[in-house]
């Protein structure tokens, strides 16, 4: 371990900080914090957090077989008609997704660098945490991994990319999913990522209470049991998937 | 006891430093950690070599100024103790201690163990006081609290200021410690005519120093003093509160 240590820039012994320059703006005033980032991290989160519930449920009509699955995407294109164009409620969908998604990776890029400069360069020889869990350490490395299989996953299920899902049929849904589930390969990234989703959100889905500040000796306690029913869901009812097409129950 | 100890030495805060180690001999159990490293300057002093710079003030655990990281860990091996409450007894003969400063950007060193703290300073002067003519003493219990709330804001005055929170954060961040000097007045009637411009100038001028926290609970693990993490929560609503509503200095 390195202990060299750079000198720090800044005059000691009377630390000023920069005059604070409020924004006029209460948006543009709350990002411009950390904590106002973090509000965002946190809602973006949880708007992420019901996408991927609801979806999942949605996706279980795999185990009823091809009808189901079938009739629910055309349902899903239809959903809202005739008030709400074809494809109205699913292009909606995405432009929220996306926006959440972008906030969500942005606020966190910058909270890093923002914390490896708080951090500085000087380490400590020795170090015992005493707190911090694995997935606590690894929110970046589950985050960035979750990001690029939401990219995969579109190439192979959405968008249909040939050399990712051969077989893809437009609105084949049953058959698509599953020729990319008998893929050992197509199906392990899809469990990885899903592991490192649970642990994004064991953390993540704790963090955003103390996160928003919602916060009471009242409820408290069970901030940690639906962080963890959360995570376990999620991981658990996604990774069950490809899972059963790998052992032959559907397919 | 004798011991081995292996030491941060920084001539000032714009140079390099790097460990030296010590031995250190005839330490008696009773000691506590701050008495032996007196007696380590004593035995350095008395070979001519120059001593090592670390703080202190009142020895009992109340002003934060001796936090040093032992061993990787805040404040030494025993929880919720500060350095000059650790003793000796906790170690054995032949020992090896590891003596580093805190360090954080927020922190810099000026001079091997002794770190600048004015960054705390500077956000007690934002917002850690109330604004109270002054006179004569007002009558106790002339504004009733309510017991709970009365211990709760209690638990976060303990806070000393040591920086231990700010030294075991992965991120540098001191929000355990602004999150006590908010929670201790906003949570009782004397605190509210300023409650979310406290908030709010405590949380700007934290953030010029400081990183931002990723709830590792490090800090409270690190804090002699156990102050909660509730109390981080407790800041980030009312923070959110002051943001939304305007309510805060222009
Ligand atoms: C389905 C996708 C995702 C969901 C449901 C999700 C959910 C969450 C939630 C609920 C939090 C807690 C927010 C808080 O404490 O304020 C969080 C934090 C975080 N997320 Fe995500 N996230 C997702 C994707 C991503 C991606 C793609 C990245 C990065 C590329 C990412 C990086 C982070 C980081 C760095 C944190 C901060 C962790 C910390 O506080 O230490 N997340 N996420
Ligand atoms: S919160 Fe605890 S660790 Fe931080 S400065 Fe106060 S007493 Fe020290
Ligand atoms: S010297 Fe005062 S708290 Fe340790």
């Amino acid at each position: 371990m390195t202990t060299s240590s750079t000198p720090p820039s800044r005059p000691v012994g009377n630390q000023q900080p920069p005059k604070i320059e409020r924004r006029g703006n209460v948006l543009t005033e709350l990002y411009r914090s950390a904590l106002g980032k973090k509000y965002l991290m946190a809602i973006s989160g949880i708007v992420l957090m019901a996408y991927v519930l609801i979806h999942m449920i949605g996706n279980w009509k795999l185990f009823e077989g091809e009808a189901s699955l079938n009739e629910y995407a055309i349902w899903l294109r239809e959903l809202g008609e005739p008030l709400i164009p074809e494809y109205g409620a699913i292009w909606a969908t995405r432009v929220i997704l996306i926006l959440a998604f972008g906030v969500h990776i942005i606020a966190a890029a910058q909270l890093t660098r923002m914390n490896q400069l708080a951090r500085g360069s000087g380490r400590y020889a020795e170090r015992h945490y005493a707190a911090v869990d694995f997935a606590g350490r690894t929110m970046r490395w589950t985050g960035v991994i979750v990001g690029l299989f939401v990219v995969f996953h579109l190439a192979d299920l959405t968008w249909g990319v040939q050399w990712v899902n051969p077989q893809w049929e437009y609105l084949e849904v049953y058959d698509n999913v599953v020729a990319s589930f008998a893929n050992p390969v197509s199906a392990g990234i899809y469990i990885l990522a899903n592991a490192a989703l649970g642990l994004h959100l064991y953390h993540g889905a704790w963090s955003l209470f103390q996160s928003m500040g919602w916060n009471s000796p009242r409820f408290n306690h069970w901030r940690r049991w639906f962080a963890i029913g959360f995570a376990v869901l999620i991981a658990v009812g996604n990774i069950s998937m490809p899972v059963a097409v790998q052992v032959g129950l559907v397919g | 006891m004798d011991l081995t100890l292996r030491i941060w030495r920084q001539p000032r805060h714009d140079t390099p430093g790097d460990f030296v180690s010590y031995q250190v001999t005839g330490v008696p159990e009773e000691a506590s950690f701050l008495e032996m490293l007196d007696l380590l300057n004593e035995q350095l002093s008395e070979r001519g070599e120059e001593p090592v710079v670390f703080e202190s003030d009142c020895r009992e655990g109340i002003c934060g100024t001796c936090g040093l990281m032992i061993d990787g860990r805040p404040h030494g091996p025993w929880g919720n103790t500060a350095t000059c409450q650790l003793h000796m007894r906790a170690y054995a003969d032949g020992d090896e201690i590891t003596i580093e400063p805190w360090r954080a950007t927020g922190f810099p060193v000026i001079k091997d163990l002794a770190v600048d703290r004015s960054a705390f300073d500077r956000i007690i002067e934002a917002g850690g006081y109330i604004s109270t003519p002054t006179g004569a003493a007002p009558d106790a219990n002339l504004i009733p609290v309510d017991k709970a709330t009365a211990d709760r804001a209690f638990e976060a005055a303990a806070c000393i200021g040591c920086g231990a929170c700010v030294a075991a954060c992965p991120n540098g961040a001191a929000q355990l410690f602004a999150g006590a000097k908010v929670a201790q007045l906003n949570m009782l009637p004397q605190g509210q005519p300023e409650r979310y411009q406290r908030a709010a100038n405590v949380v700007d001028t934290m953030e010029a120093f400081f990183g931002s926290c990723t709830n590792h609970g490090e800090c409270q693990a690190a804090c002699p003093k156990d102050i909660s993490i509730d109390f981080i929560a407790w800041l980030n609503r009312d923070y959110r509160k002051a943001k939304l509503s305007g309510r805060q200095a222009g």
